[in-house]
């Protein structure tokens, strides 16, 4: 199945080779039992349609299948040779024409699969043979357009001197380096998957590699007034800034977008790699993977390979080496409320509970870090209250002692009852006034003290 | 080493005392403790031990390893007393403050094997706390209806390491982070409920699921946990009990995308799962195949899925309460199982007597059958139920109208084993009740809602009933006092009773229910001849009195209400709606200090600054029904007071109605309520 996906899948619009021409018989149904023995792995699948053919190399068979190629192929010599003629005599309609080309198609095609999978009958190794087998055939699928995309690959150079100011010139223009013709046995599927995350993925080879060095990254400017030297970030502060040059600059021309020169070629691709040497960005190494934009390079360059100097503010820990991301950081900083008891931190809970579930002894910790200081004042506050709760004759006299658990409680630092004995419960509050002169009354008629 | 102790403790109080005469003082203390053993049954029994001399005090102090006390108030006292209280019960004490909690924790400390504070609310987690420090060797903690409860309670429960049952019902405020604390802190873990504990979700169970393995008993009904945490509770390797009452989020998916079975699990519920379907649970019984219990009551049409049961070879316990289930479905149950012993089909539409026929024909070892509201079935079920076999033990066929006379004779005749009989809203009538009085192991009988019976028939399971603990009259009209007395005098276990609307009983039946010493409910609802006098008999001699209510008894006036409180230092709940109570009677009333429910409506002679009164002295107080006219009047620092501890206020605005409705005309309502 890797296979599969390999040779057809992988490079989608490039697929104009004999692979498409595979493509669409395979929904067309004769070719059902044929398609199911270009399977890779014949021996690995114990289909039906093997049944006929022995699991043994049976030379018969191979011989049987070697003659019915080579009738096959004469079969299709003898429709291309009536093509031929067709065509010089120049009176066929068109729809003959296709109908003769799908023939000829329909019986390559059939017969390749034939060849195929007569070779896998019988070859032992017939896995590696087929994975080797299929894979130029990829290499010619890849290779072909960044042959014919026009692009002359120039030689790679290794160490350029590169200029300042002809380099932010030659953004624009002309490719000042441009891709090494790098060696396609280099890519192997997996990198073709890594490349592919970062968006349309180019081929090696289709596109120019521009390189910057470390100081134009890091500088703060990009674009500089030509009288004063003075540095902007945006060209079009920087043309209002030119207005103040002359009156030449304020001219409608001057302040619009400067266009791209018509009738000039469609921009080549541009990819850009990172100055360092070492790093999967930077052109010389093995698995390059080019950067997108010049915004890209600024901030992988920032991220990877500079100091983080911007410290958020709020938890004093996590380091930034781009603003941006020191922002996004403060907006979400504080919220990593999911917390371990080992200190770790997490911004969702099936997180905290997958690290829980994963580590011996670790527990999800509660917000507040109070809690023990709490408790160990509470702990030595337990003896006292222990103690009056002993001695307490006053418990048994419900009508005496009512109040007594609020007067021993008073030692607890328990903040509602605290509150509660201090502020709103006054004995001799007006509205409890009645108890004080029925009370004696009610406390006398009753039997149970 | 602790017998040596105690040998030393026996020769120090003997040499103690005096010298005497007493032959009780030659006991040594093992042969006390041998005594003491047998002496579970009746708490007073104990208590008359330990009054014998000093030394059945001590030693009775020392035997103890379980105690309920009913008043927080005297904790200290009793805890220095009883110092070897390994199982403490506090239930009965709502306001259990963090401090009692401290004291007890210094007081018992190692000892502590098992507490349950379900019963109070006003606790937090620092009383937990002291707990889990000092009492190290807990094995059990309830704090159900711990509403207040946050996290830190969970935590400080999982910082008891040897913990092994925690129950947390309806701790409304524990989320996965307290939950995840007891995971990782009680490895120990062998039961667990979480019923109505909302905050808890799939990461919590899972994760449960994950560090304890020990687990054998679930609950987590009435929670927010989808399929996520299936998987993690199917890994669980000893899990027998599943509770998942009420859980919305199972569905048919959870059920069916599960790869593993619960290999061990027995006992499997499910009830009030609504969305899940048969078509579900058929095709997943294989995954249960130790399977005893299976609950889906409330949950779905499961007539398909009976027959799938053949798959679980253990099962022998089913509840399919307001399902739909056919005929065809109930034969299926039944050749479907190898032995079913309890079934409850109660109020499943569709129950016939074929179908019970059939099931009890081939299940002779039925000890327990539920047909509740089953209207359809008829005297032919109890034939097949009585010539199959005379297992029965427990039978409940309440409102099956279409049961006469026949059927309660083969009852009789047929089950002597019966112990639990509810007949209530049926056509019982005297001879059918004669019948039955051959059934002499009755434990509970429920005959309410029988117009025909009278006394005749009463008196005879007076006489022939002795182990008769529960007595339902609910307005079976033709009952007098002379059936009552029989009772009383036949019945000396009795001890929950209703007569409610029984407009025939006096003051004597009330004389004479005094005899039952273990009476602890009373309900005399409209019996407007009984007054003060046979509430303050039933007051001085029935010392359990926990549960009353006599509202509508016209005559019952203050006197009535200062019996109870000089005698019944037990009761826990009272409704005296409509009585002739006044400020005094309803002051003396809150001078018992256990009283925790009080239903006071409509009381003419109550004054609000009485009622305010009452309220301050109430320090007990979980629930008060009172008028909503009354609110003004109270002052609402004392309310919030009250609130502030647990208190709940219920203002009702009914009516006031004299005139009791006469019984044949309510039961003619309720059945005409039915009909539509």
């Amino acid at each position: 199945m890797d296979q599969k996906k390999r040779s057809s899948f992988t490079y989608p619009p490039r697929n104009n080779s004999p692979q498409e021409s595979f493509n669409p018989n395979y929904d067309c149904p004769q070719f059902n039992s044929q398609n199911r023995t270009e399977s890779p792995y014949p021996y690995d699948t114990p289909s039906q349609f093997f049944n006929s053919q022995s699991r043994e190399w049976d030379p018969h068979a191979l011989l049987l299948n070697l003659s019915f190629l080579e009738q096959k192929i004469h079969q299709t010599q003898n429709i291309v040779r009536e093509m031929i003629r067709t065509n010089e005599g120049q009176n066929c309609n068109i729809s003959e024409l296709t109908a003769q080309r799908q023939l000829l198609t329909t019986d390559l095609t059939s017969t390749i699969i034939q060849l195929i999978s007569t070779a896998g009958s019988f070859l032992p190794t017939i896995r590696t043979s087929l994975l080797s087998g299929n894979a130029p055939i990829t290499q010619l699928g890849s290779s072909i357009p960044s042959a014919s995309s026009g692009l002359s690959p120039s030689a790679y150079q290794p160490n350029p001197s590169p200029d300042y100011e002809e380099l932010t010139k030659g953004w624009g223009e002309n490719g000042v380096e441009s891709a090494d013709q790098i060696q396609i046995e280099d890519l192997d599927v997996k990198e073709g998957e890594d490349v592919g995350q970062d968006g349309d993925t180019l081929p090696i080879g289709s596109y120019e590699v521009l390189q910057l060095e470390k100081e134009e990254i890091l500088a703060p400017h990009t674009h500089f007034c030509t009288i004063c030297g003075k540095g902007f970030k945006r060209d079009a502060n920087l043309r209002m800034h030119m207005r103040g040059h002359g009156d030449e600059y304020k001219s409608p021309a001057a302040l619009a977008k400067p266009a791209r020169e018509p009738g000039s070629q469609p921009m080549p691709v541009k990819r850009y790699s990172c100055p360092f040497v070492g790093c999967k960005r930077n052109k010389e190494h093995k698995n390059f993977q080019p950067l997108k934009t010049l915004l890209c390079v600024k901030n992988h360059y920032k991220r990877s390979h500079c100091e983080k100097s911007y410290t958020c503010s709020r938890c004093n820990t996590k380091k930034f080496s781009v603003i941006a991301d020191l922002k996004t950081h403060e907006k979400h900083c504080g919220r990593d409320k999911w917390l371990c008891s080992c200190g770790t931190t997490f911004s969702r809970k099936d997180k905290l509970f997958g690290h829980v579930a994963l580590f011996q002894g670790h527990t999800p910790a509660l917000p507040s870090d109070e809690v023990k200081g709490k408790n160990e004042e509470i702990n030595d506050k337990d003896d006292s209250g222990g103690v009056g709760y002993n001695d307490g004759d006053e418990y048994l006299d419900m009508k005496g002692g009512y109040f007594s658990p609020m007067v021993n409680f008073d030692s607890f630092s328990f903040e509602g009852l605290d509150e509660f004995s201090r502020t709103t419960f006054d004995p001799t509050e007006t509205s409890f006034s009645f108890l004080r002169s029925g009370s004696p009354d009610f406390a006398r008629k009753d039997p149970g003290n | 080493m602790e017998m040596e102790t105690r040998e030393k403790k026996r020769i120090r109080v003997e040499a103690n005392t005096e010298p005497s005469e007493s032959p009780f003082e030659a006991l040594s203390e093992e042969i006390l403790f041998l005594i003491l053993d047998l002496l579970d049954s009746n708490p007073l029994d104990k208590k008359s031990f330990s009054l014998v001399s000093r030394s059945f005090f001590a030693v009775e102090s020392r035997h103890r390893r379980s105690l309920t006390p009913l008043r927080p108030e005297l904790l200290p006292f009793v805890l220095s007393r009883y110092n070897s209280i390994s199982h403490l019960n506090l239930t009965l004490c709502p306001y259990l403050s963090d401090a009692s909690l401290s004291s007890i924790a210094l007081l018992l400390g190692p000892s502590l094997r098992s507490i349950n504070l379900s019963g109070s609310r006003s606790f937090s987690h620092r009383g937990i706390e002291c707990l889990a420090n000092k009492c190290f060797n807990l094995e059990e903690i309830d704090v159900s209806n711990g509403v207040e409860l946050t996290d830190e309670a969970a935590a400080a429960i999982g910082r008891m390491s040897k913990v092994e049952r925690v129950r947390m019902r309806r701790c409304k405020k524990v989320t996965d982070l307290g939950i995840g604390c007891i995971a990782v802190g009680c490895p120990n873990l062998k039961l667990l409920c979480l019923k109505g504990c909302v905050g808890v979700t799939d990461l919590g169970v899972a994760l449960i699921a994950v560090k304890c393995r020990k687990l054998r008993s679930l609950d987590v009904s009435f929670t927010m946990i989808t399929k996520k945490c299936l998987p993690a509770i199917a890994q669980l390797p000893n899990l027998q009990d599943l509770c998942m009452t009420g859980c919305l989020g199972i569905n048919d998916k959870a059920l069916v995308t599960l790869k593993q079975g619960f290999k061990s699990l027995q006992a499997l519920d499910m009830s009030n799962c609504q969305n899940i379907t048969q078509a579900s649970v058929s095709s997943t019984l294989h995954k249960y195949p130790s399977l005893h219990f299976l609950n889906l009551s409330y949950c779905c049409p499961v007539n398909s899925m009976l027959s799938g049961l053949h798959g679980v070879l253990k099962l022998n316990s089913i509840k399919l309460d307001g399902c739909h289930v056919s005929a065809d479905g109930l034969k299926s149950l039944a050749n479907s199982c190898i032995s079913l012993k309890e079934l409850s089909l109660s109020k499943c539409s569709g129950v016939s007597d074929e179908a019970i026929s059939v099931i009890v024909a081939k299940h002779k070892d039925l000890v327990k059958l539920d047909v509740t509201c089953c209207r359809y079935i008829t005297d032919l079920t109890l034939a097949a139920i009585t010539s199959s076999g005379a297992s029965l033990v427990s039978l409940s066929m309440e409102s099956c109208t279409k049961v006469t006379c026949e059927g309660f004779r083969l009852i009789g005749r047929h089950c002597p084993k019966l112990e639990e009989l509810n007949l209530t809203d049926t056509d019982l009538d005297d001879e059918g009740l004669k019948s039955l009085a051959q059934c002499r192991n009755l434990t509970s009988l429920k005959i309410g809602i029988c117009l025909k019976i009278t006394d005749e028939g009463l008196i005879q399971i007076g006489r022939s009933c002795p182990h008769l603990q529960e007595l339902d009259l609910y307005r079976s009209i033709g009952i007098t006092d002379k059936g009552v007395s029989e009772i009383a005098l036949g019945c000396s276990n009795l001890e929950t009773i209703c007569m409610s609307y029984c407009t025939s009983i006096s003051d004597e039946s009330l004389k004479c229910l005094s005899n039952c010493a273990r009476l602890n409910t009373l309900e005399i609802r409209g019996c407007s001849l009984v007054s003060s006098v046979g509430i303050s008999a039933i007051a001085a001699r029935c010392c359990n009195l926990s549960k009353l209510d006599i509202k509508k008894c016209y005559e019952i006036d203050d006197a009535a209400m200062l019996s109870l409180a000089q005698f019944s230092h037990n009761l826990r709940q009272i409704n005296l709606s409509y009585c002739s109570v006044t400020d005094v009677g309803v002051l003396a009333l809150a001078s018992i200090s256990c009283l925790q429910v009080v239903t006071m409506l409509h009381l003419s002679g109550m004054s609000a600054d009485g009622l305010a009164a009452a309220l301050l002295m109430c320090s007990r107080l979980m629930k008060v029904k009172l008028h909503v006219s009354f609110k003004p009047f109270v002052s609402p620092v004392l309310i919030d007071r009250l609130e502030s501890r647990g208190c709940l206020f219920q203002w009702l605005n009914k009516p006031f109605q004299v005139q009791l409705e006469s019984s044949e005309v309510w039961k003619q309502q309720s059945h005409d309520i039915f009909v539509e």
